[in-house]
């Protein structure tokens, strides 16, 4: 895939955030819609809660930027195929639960905090790298919330993906 | 889903991906690849800036060719097996429009083998995007035309023992003129090849692996698997078949890109109103 390119400026910097952002935002709501289309109501809520957390903080970019309009979309460029908070579409189950769901977001959140270090760690104007470390912060912050609300969360009892009517029945 | 960005207003040339979905909301399994082109064929549209006017999405039979509905172009979701028919006789009849014709592995290489070949040789300026999960999901696991031929399951004990359809090299010998691998998993890099796909004179076929989690669970493992071709586009066949000779199926990233010039209905652009055809051709 491809490489990151490391940002010259804050401005740059604060887009790839933004972007990683508005990417995360956008797939939860999309996992909402379609767990909820499954009948599976907590999870998708739980989705669509994720989704407005994650659009309070791209708008909270934007409003600290003073951006009026998206960032060039052209400066994004992920080492990996989507953004380090974008939760794979592969990784849902339909019985799913939303311990589940909230270990995926603390996944993300993971990803994040290892995103942001390694912009802290490479050579950046030292203007860069405090914005970096800021937002290593942040998500490290997000990490420890998410902790907290999975110790709320049952964990998953075994057979919780047994579906006593299967889908891929085939005789 | 349909915020924009930054709250500023959608004016027409700044629609984001998600303008170009529909409010319908996909019914396929939580994991199935096809999300991921939806996405990323959001993201193509966005990129070009095209009007949803001025694009039409045509499908055949299957999971993945439900997708016309959740765009918010114009589409049709046709017969099995026969979207390329559609789609070429559309793009025929209103050449204005960027068409886009979509399905499976099924609906595309068996029940529509036949239009693809000529699809292909034909080279009709449009797009045709085949989401392959090696199966008949809606029906429940059937192998298809690119099953691997040992996989074996209560539909196909033992395996069905039949040499796997290949795509790219039936694309490639027919005539396609713009052939590319993308992957679900990637959806910012398959939105790209959709862009160039789009973007490229002819018939362009963008083979998608898109893993079915319902009945090919261990395809999950493809994201480990595929990998970014190192090498450039050809427009050199000879060249593109030699790399077809070592391509493993998950080399992703655009294969062939073809100078051939797309087809153009011959004669005076008057006989192309239907008064006119009638005119001329209606007993």
């Amino acid at each position: 895939m491809k490489k990151t390119k490391l940002p010259r400026t804050v401005e740059e910097f604060m887009a790839y955030a933004w972007a990683m952002e508005v990417e995360a935002s956008d797939r939860y709501a999309e996992l909402a819609d379609l767990m909820g289309t499954h009948h599976n109501r907590e999870v998708a809520d739980l989705f669509a809660k994720l989704a407005r957390i994650e659009g309070k903080h791209r708008d909270q970019i934007a409003a600290q930027m003073g951006w009026t309009k998206a960032p060039d979309a052209a400066v994004f460029r992920w080492e990996t195929p989507e953004g380090p908070e974008t939760t794979d579409y592969g990784d849902l189950h339909y019985l799913m639960q939303p311990w589940h769901a909230l270990k995926l977001a603390e996944h993300n959140e993971r990803r994040a905090v290892e995103f942001f270090e390694r912009f802290a760690a490479a050579r950046v104007p030292a203007d860069v790298r405090a914005a970096a470390l800021e937002m290593a912060g942040e998500e490290r912050e997000h990490v420890r919330l998410i902790g907290e609300w999975l110790a709320k969360v049952p964990p998953p009892e075994p057979g919780w993906d047994e579906d006593m009517d299967p889908p891929a029945v085939a005789d | 889903m349909n915020e924009v960005a930054c709250n500023a207003a959608p004016a027409p040339a700044m629609r984001g991906p998600n303008d170009y979905k529909s409010d319908v909301k996909p019914v396929w399994c939580p994991g199935c690849g096809d999300f991921g082109v939806v996405n990323a064929l959001a993201k193509a549209m966005a990129k070009m800036a095209l009007e949803p006017k001025d694009v039409a999405v045509v499908s055949g039979i299957g999971c993945s060719s439900r997708i016309p509905a959740y765009m918010a172009s114009y589409g049709f979701h046709g017969v099995h097996g026969r979207a390329l028919a559609a789609g070429t006789g559309l793009k025929v009849a209103r050449p204005d429009l960027t068409v886009i014709v979509t399905g499976g592995d099924g609906d595309g290489y068996s029940i529509g083998g036949n239009h693809f070949l000529h699809a292909c040789r034909r080279n009709v300026d449009m797009t045709y995007i085949v989401m392959d999960n090696r199966v008949y999901g809606m029906t429940k696991g059937q192998p298809s035309p690119t099953t691997e031929p040992d996989w074996d399951s209560k539909l196909s004990p033992d395996g069905t023992g039949l040499r796997e359809f290949q795509p790219l090299v039936i694309a490639l010998t027919s005539g396609a003129n713009f052939i590319a691998r993308g992957f679900t998993g990637d959806p910012n890099g398959l939105a790209e090849i959709i862009e160039q796909a789009v973007r490229h004179p002819g018939f362009s076929f963008v083979e998608v692996l898109s893993p079915c989690v319902t009945f090919r669970p261990e395809q999950k493992e493809w994201k480990k698997i595929v990998k970014a071709d190192a090498l450039k586009p050809t427009a050199d066949m000879t060249r593109a078949a030699r790399r077809l000779l070592r391509d493993t199926g998950f080399e992703l990233g655009v294969l062939y890109a073809g100078e051939r010039p797309p087809y153009a209905p011959r004669g005076p652009r008057a006989l192309r109103t239907p008064s006119e055809l009638e005119a001329r051709f209606a007993l």
